[in-house]
Parts: structure tokens; sequence; C-alpha cells
């Protein structure tokens, strides 16, 4: 599925729970236990995304020229932010995750999850995916 | 006073209609506020002096001929004194205006240290310190090469006063602690502290921004040589605060930044500085903020800061107890002094993910490390949830806040 059809259906199932907000944060904290988990050995202090109230690591790794998201986070919300995140953007190509723009997360009810606000550090688990993302096509233009 | 009924015992309800914040909902719930340790709500009395100085009083201060400029010059000077006052400051040139506690800490750091401090020296500061309590001392540090020395705390949260006096030494050149706590509650002894180190003719600043919305503070007293706060925690405007130093302090210390207003002559060789408090005032000040701050002291003073006390302590002790009785929550901070803020942990769910769900229910807690990163290592936390109480806060909005608890650990475990 292209990203843009994976946030149209993420929105569909949050449009169910209309203004019912625990409805929604219970979806999103049952989206975070079926997270891709990060592998042991990568759960690494280098690997934690910085100015998160909360603690989150990420990982990436190539295959087939997709690129694959895993995390872990210590706060249950949060893993259900990351989870989304990952269930958008996993398993395409670095120029498709760049050009991403996340606009589901606006449209699901959970705007202030976006703001600049340093508390959640979403923005940052944004940069650090683009991030690995960008390394991934600059490491294909060379070979 | 109208608010205070016969047994003096605070009218709250009446009191929270002077704060039009405090009828505002929040994710459209009724908003329970108990933030104030982050910032406090205004009274309608301190938006109503702000409002009132740009709409009829704004001029700049200290230079004008005109009426305007002399009629506010006076008003900025009133507001000096009123803080002198409330304080108990000896005269009205100790009262510094500053942008906040922040730039009060910085200010003392970067002068004094400049002039006092040198090539191995020591400055001593408590493990309960915020950041801004932290940082300026280090920064001086590195540039000086002098030790920062730091008082342990006991599992409490208190200070360890046995440990303080080993630190005090010939070495010391100042004693920076705060009077309240912000993740803890913990009140310290500050007037014990400031003897001991008296005994060593060392000045102690102490950093009040914390202390001053709920208790009398008495400079002379307490005999601190600098003390520190900011407006916008004493239900004042954001952007102004206070440092208070000693006369011979200050008279001693160079200008921290400079600028216009704080002269007397200028010429290219050489520049001859105002006198205190202006001396430390370069720049056109935060006018509002200082006519703000008084209008917000004033407002406290009506009301008792003894009858605020003695609120804010019954109101503590119930929130206290009422917390505790939720199973696997913990609090962070049991001092035997303490003042209306209170820190906890739940066993199995994230502070984080706790003030998320409290706030979809209107409710404004604050989570987080609270910028005081090596006490959460002292007890080896992420963070903490706190929630700080002033009095415009009911007993009726901890069981609020005691259900939306509830209600979060059943969603998040």
């Amino acid at each position: 599925m292209r990203i843009a059809e994976i946030e149209n259906e993420i929105i569909e199932e949050f449009e169910l729970f209309g203004e019912d907000w625990e409805g929604k944060y219970e979806h999103l904290i049952d989206l975070g236990k079926h997270l891709p988990l990060i592998d042991k050995q990568h759960k690494t202090d280098d690997r934690l995304i910085k100015g998160c109230q909360s603690r989150v690591w990420l990982h990436s790794e190539l295959y087939d020229e997709k690129v694959v998201f895993t995390a872990d986070s210590d706060a249950i919300i949060t893993k259900g932010i990351v989870a989304l995140l990952i269930r958008v953007i996993s398993s395409h190509t670095a120029g498709e995750i760049l050009n991403a723009q996340f606009e589901f997360i606006n449209k699901i009810g959970l705007i202030e999850h976006l703001s600049p606000n340093r508390s959640n550090g979403l923005v940052n688990m944004i940069k650090q995916m683009k991030l690995d993302a960008l390394a991934y096509k600059q490491l294909n233009s060379l070979n | 006073m109208e608010t205070i009924t016969k047994n003096n015992i605070l009218n709250i309800q009446k009191l929270r209609q002077d704060f039009p914040i405090l009828s505002k909902k929040a994710n459209g719930k009724s908003l329970v506020y108990l933030d104030s340790g982050a910032t406090a709500q205004k009274p309608k009395q301190v938006i109503d002096a702000i409002s009132n100085y740009y709409q009829s009083q704004n001029a700049n201060i200290h230079r004008g001929v005109h009426q305007l400029s002399q009629e506010i010059t006076i008003a900025y000077e009133n507001a000096r004194a009123t803080i002198q006052k409330h304080l108990n400051a000896a005269v009205s040139q100790e009262i510094i205006f500053t942008s906040g506690t922040t730039e009060s800490i910085n200010l003392v750091a970067s002068s004094f240290g400049k002039k006092h401090v040198n090539l191995g020296d020591e400055i001593i500061i408590s493990e309960m310190e915020h950041h801004s309590n932290i940082l300026p001392w280090q920064m001086l540090c590195e540039e000086k090469g002098a030790v920062l020395k730091v008082i342990p705390i006991n599992e409490n949260g208190e200070l360890r006063i046995d440990e303080y006096k080993k630190l005090l030494c010939s070495k010391t050149r100042i004693v920076a602690v705060t009077h309240v706590s912000n993740t803890l509650g913990t009140i310290n002894p500050v007037k014990e502290i400031i003897a001991l180190a008296h005994e060593k003719n060392i000045p102690v600043l102490i950093d009040g921004a914390q202390a001053v919305p709920h208790m009398k503070v008495d400079i002379q007293a307490l005999d601190a040589d600098f003390y520190c706060f900011s407006g916008h925690k004493l239900f004042g405007p954001t952007g102004v605060g206070i440092l208070y130093g000693k006369e011979k302090w200050l008279n001693k210390m160079p200008p921290y930044k400079v600028g216009g207003g704080i002269i007397k002559t200028v010429t290219f060789e050489k520049t001859e500085y105002a006198d205190l408090p202006l001396k430390f005032e370069a720049g056109t000040p935060h006018i509002a903020g200082g006519i703000g701050l008084a209008a917000a002291i004033d407002y406290v003073n009506e009301i008792g800061l003894e009858n605020i006390g003695a609120y804010e302590h019954e109101l503590s002790e119930y929130a206290t107890l009422k917390l505790l009785a939720i199973e696997g929550l913990r609090i962070i901070g049991t001092a035997k002094e303490k003042a209306s803020v209170i820190s906890f942990v739940i066993e199995e769910v994230h502070p984080l993910d706790v003030g998320t769900i409290l706030d979809k229910q209107g409710i404004a807690v604050r989570t987080g490390h609270h910028c005081t990163q090596p006490l959460m290592e002292h007890f080896g936390l992420p963070g903490t949830i706190r929630a700080s109480l002033v009095f415009y806060n009911t007993k009726e909005e901890i069981d609020v806040l005691v259900n939306g608890i509830q209600k979060a650990i059943k969603m998040l475990r």
C-alpha cells in the first residue's frame, strides 16, 4: 500500500470513535502493544531519541531497498504514536519516506501530539526517521 | 476584608472569581489547574493593572520631562517600594528588576563571579536545585577554574545540613540554594543555612521562586545576601522578576549588562555608572511587568500570606492522604517541612502517559524531570507527576484529580 493509502486507512479507523477520546486513546494504546519491537541488541543509548519525556529507541534496516523500522518506548502512549508512524512509513523506499507529510496526525484528533511541545518528542521521532531515510538514500547514490 | 470570613477561613469560591481563566474549559472539561508551580494564574486585579498601564500610563521611565513619563516613573518606583516593603528589605535600591529568577541568578553568578571567584575557589549548591540554579554556577566554575560543591539530600528529600557544614570552608565564595524545592516541595532551613555561611563570612543566594507564592519572606530576618524570584509564579506577569541584593554586595559588583539608563557619564574613554538600582537595569525595563508584579503583591497581601499558607497546608494534607490511597502510588519528597507541591510516581505507568490522560480530562499537571535532572537521578526516576497547589485550588479539584488518576491507571495498565 502507498503511504497516502495507509494514512487514509488510519484516519478512517480513528473516525469510528467520533468524539470519544477514551476510545481513541485505548486504540492508540492497543496499537502500542503491537509495535514492531526493536531487537534487544539495538536498544542502546545511541538509538535514543532526544528531547522526549519518555525514552524512545528507534532502529532501521534496509531490505530490498525498503527501509524497515523497529522501536520501543517506556511510555505506552508514546509506543502507540511510534507504532502509527512505523505503520505508515516502514517498508517504503527512502525517497517515499522523505516525501511523507504525516497529514493523518492532524486528522485523527490527536493534534496536540504534533505541536512543537518538547514533551512528547513526536517531531523528533519524525526527524530521526527521515534522517535514517536520507542516510540510506545517500548511501544508495554512492554505490 | 470581604473575602475572609470571621474565623479567618478564606472564601475560596469568591477568590476563584478573581481569576478569569479558572472558568475556562480544557478539552471540553472544567479546567482543573494544578500546575501553578510552573506558572500561576493571574487575578483580574493584575490583568487590569497591566491593561491600564498600556491604555493610560504608557511612557518611558527615568528619561522624559513630560508628564506621562514623570507619572509612570513614580508608579514604577512605587512598585519597587511595594516589593521592598513586602520583602522587608532595608532600602528600595536593593530591589533590582530582572526578567525572572533565571536572570537574577545569572546576574549574580556573572557579576559577583567576575569580581569574587577565582581559580580553585568553591561554590556550594544543593542536589535539589532547579537547573537555573545549577547552570550559571557551573558555567562560572568552568570559566574561572572554580569547583562546584553539592549539598546532598536524604531519602525524604531534605538537605543534609551535617554534610553542608563539612563543605563550608575558606575556599567557599558563595552558597546558592533554593528556599522551596520545585520538584519535592521541601522547605529548606534557609535561615540556618545562611547563618552557618555567615559564620565564615560567606554570602548566600536564595532561589525563592517557589517560596514567595506560599509564604511571607522577611529578607532582614533571614539575613540573605541575595534573594531571587519571578513575578509569574506569584500571580504576576511573565518576563519580570526580582533580585534582592544587600547594598554592600551590589555596590561592589560590576554591571552585568550595559546600555541605556545606567550611566552617569559616557565618553569613548570611560563610563561612570549610575548608582543602585539602575546600575543593573540597562535598557527600557518591563514597565508593565513591574506594575503588574506590584499589583500581584498587593493582591496576595490583601488575602494575607498567613491565611494562604494555612489553607494550602490543609489542602496539601488532604491531597496527600487521598493520593496515598491510590494503589501503587508513591510520593517523592516527604520532608517534614513542605510547601503545597506534591510529586508522585505510580507503579507500572509512565508519568507522561498519566499526564496525557489527565489532560484529556481537563486536569493540568506537570510531568517529567521538572528541570531537576540530578535530583531525578538521585531517586532513580525518569520523572514524576507533579501537582502544585495554591489557594485557588479546592478539595473538589483534588477529588477530580484522584478520579482522573484512577481512570488513567485503568486505561494504561
